[in-house]
């Protein structure tokens, strides 16, 4: 495919949750264009949208007005086995490594689902080892210490990591990612965003990058959208965007942030 | 030179697991803290900042035992104090303690007046309803909360509210000490700003006289606090000021972390964050020599070998290394530069 045709697009996406009184406009109008092989964040405080958002995208939930379009063509995920096609295409990481996993699972057979999700049911033994040994080492995990674990004795940074190597056995073309790195502290955190973006690079994926945090948004992405109250209120490439925000909304988000070179204001909570 | 409120001298502490393994959270750790400064500590996960926050109370529960060392708060020695006594005349009185989930910490059956209530009881149990109340309503408003919160169930509070709330209610009884254990780091960018300009407040306002803050948000504390020591494997591996333990680490582990720092400033895209590779060790079988020496890539053969002891230079500067100040900055020097000829090419 073609780098820069618009790979997943939405028109007038809204989302209501509640009647009367509870009513509550969660994602509000809103447009999305989304081309192949760029890094896209969407940025904004808790509450204002952005993971009803995704989960839309995702398909999880149905949006109450306003279409998707997948490749051009309207999505269309109305019966499971559509969605199941859907979903080879587009995968998500979320913030919550320890609630990600089934725990009955062991972590072989997670990863062998995902061989299967990608066909390769009919594979030899040795061969779906070697994919799983090769997932692992790409994210520095050691196949053999894992084989006969489960997810919970694994610490939280390893959990994330493991699935990143899920992601690289599905080769999805979206990747959705919901503040995957807002549990883990700080150290680990260089090296899961590193994770990502090689496999960005290694795979072509597209990546939906979600959080609450501006710096780590800027570092990531090509572009940038703003989310407040349910409505993009700016977007733009992510220089243009952090380095002169047009918005007082975004000139907000970014004076919460710590820094390090400039003086940190705290007069302005 | 101020006073010294929390000096804390050669604490270890450790863990017995239910395999009676000793596990050596806190070793041989010493600081000072000076009336009206405040402390960060950094590190990874796992590497004892929270045990050391647990520790410096003195109040020891299992699987947590005390070792050896001392802790004096303003001039008194609580490390070798009575459990019992502890909890009357220092815990909340002397030293107060914020987890990182303090929100939880409210009782959701109970309205936050009644909590306070509680808290002031256990303390000075002669103190009547109208009182307690009157004095509660006078701090909440010096620190910017509301007062309707007070008649407030738990669930009915935000969660940024919730944490100021239980920052306000432990600083109720005029702590000296009061340690932060990751207070923001479960909520989002501007509730967390709020919770800091309250906890730096909290000092300029005289309801505390010294704070130690715990977190691995690097930005976050070189705003907070004037001291940065960054701990290691229950070792403290680096201590400075603010400024020289960001922009000029002397161990190569405090050098690492500086690397994954991110800011929304121009300049963070041309730069690549450097990860520190491997992982922390086993505290229940820790190696002989350096504990970092494994991923340490100046290390040399014999940091496996011999164990280093904390370095003290000038300006009240400390680190764990074998090398000189010269040689590990000419070494980072040289470093930034392949990595710039790098970048460039």
């Amino acid at each position: 495919m073609l780098n820069g045709s618009k790979c997943l697009s939405a028109v007038g996406l809204t989302k209501i949750f509640g009647i009367g009184s509870q009513r509550c406009v969660a994602v509000d109008h809103v447009d999305f264009d989304l081309s192949m092989g760029e890094v896209v964040s969407i940025v904004g405080e808790s509450g204002s949208g952005k993971t009803t958002f995704s989960k839309i995208l995702l398909g999880l939930i149905n949006p109450t007005e306003g279409e998707i379009y997948y490749q051009g063509k309207l999505r269309d995920i109305s019966t499971q086995k559509k969605k199941k096609e859907y979903w080879k295409n587009i995968q998500a990481i979320f913030q919550d490594p320890y609630c990600s996993y089934n725990i009955f699972n062991k972590i072989d057979t997670v990863l062998l689902d995902c061989i299967k999700m990608r066909g390769g049911n009919g594979l030899s033994k040795e061969k779906k080892r070697d994919l799983m040994a090769e997932a692992c080492s790409f994210v520095n995990l050691k196949y053999d210490e894992l084989t006969n674990k489960y997810p919970f004795e694994l610490s939280g940074g390893q959990m994330q990591r493991l699935m990143i190597a899920r992601i690289f056995l599905l080769k999805p073309k979206i990747l959705l990612a919901d503040e995957p790195t807002s549990m883990i502290d700080a150290c680990s955190r260089a090296t899961i965003l590193d994770m990502l973006m090689q496999l960005r690079d290694e795979v072509g994926m597209t990546v939906i990058f979600i959080t609450h945090d501006i710096g780590l948004a800027y570092y990531v992405s090509d572009t940038v959208y703003i989310m407040e109250k349910g409505k993009f209120v700016e977007s733009g490439s992510a220089d243009a965007v952090i380095l002169s925000p047009t918005q007082a909304y975004t000139r907000r988000l970014i004076s919460d942030v710590p820094k390090i070179h400039e003086a940190w204001d705290l007069s302005t909570v | 030179m101020n006073k010294v409120i929390l000096e804390v001298r050669d604490l270890t502490t450790k863990y017995i697991t239910r395999f009676r393994e000793d596990v050596y959270a806190v070793d041989h750790v010493s600081l000072k803290v000076e009336e009206g400064k405040s402390l960060g500590i950094a590190g990874e996960s796992g590497c004892g900042k929270s045990t050391l926050a647990l520790s410096l109370m003195g109040y020891y529960f299992a699987p947590l035992h005390y070792m050896s060392g001392e802790i004096i708060i303003d001039g008194r020695n609580i490390s070798t104090m009575d459990p019992d006594a502890i909890r009357k005349s220092v815990l909340g009185s002397e030293i107060a303690y914020i987890p990182q989930c303090a929100m939880n910490a409210l009782n959701p059956t109970q309205k936050v007046i009644s909590f306070i209530e509680d808290v002031f009881q256990a303390h000075n149990p002669y103190k009547s309803k109208k009182e307690i109340f009157e004095f509660a309503k006078g701090a909440f408003e010096t620190l910017g909360l509301p007062e309707e919160v007070l008649y407030r169930y738990p669930v009915e509070l935000s969660g940024g509210m919730k944490q100021r709330t239980v920052i306000a209610v432990s600083v109720l009884l005029f702590p000296k000490v009061l340690i932060a254990d990751e207070p923001s780091s479960a909520l989002d960018v501007t509730s967390q700003k709020m919770v800091i300009k309250m906890l730096k407040n909290l000092l300029e306002q005289g309801f505390i006289k010294s704070l130690i803050f715990i977190t691995h948000e690097l930005p976050l504390l070189y705003n907070v606090t004037d001291d940065i020591m960054v701990m290691y494997a229950g070792q403290i591996v680096e201590k400075g000021t603010a400024r020289e333990a960001v922009f000029d680490p002397l161990h190569p582990y405090a050098k690492g972390l500086m690397g994954s720092i991110i800011v929304p400033e121009s300049g963070l895209r041309d730069v690549k964050l450097t990860a520190i590779p491997g992982v922390p060790p086993n505290l229940k079988d820790p190696p002989h020599g350096c504990r970092f020496a494994e991923r340490c890539k100046y290390a040399l053969p014999e940091c496996r070998v011999n164990s280093m002891p904390l370095r003290e230079i000038e300006g009240g500067r400390a680190y764990r290394c074998v090398f000189s100040e010269q040689e590990l900055r000419e070494a980072y020097r040289k470093e930034d530069q392949l990595k710039e000829a790098y970048q460039n090419a």
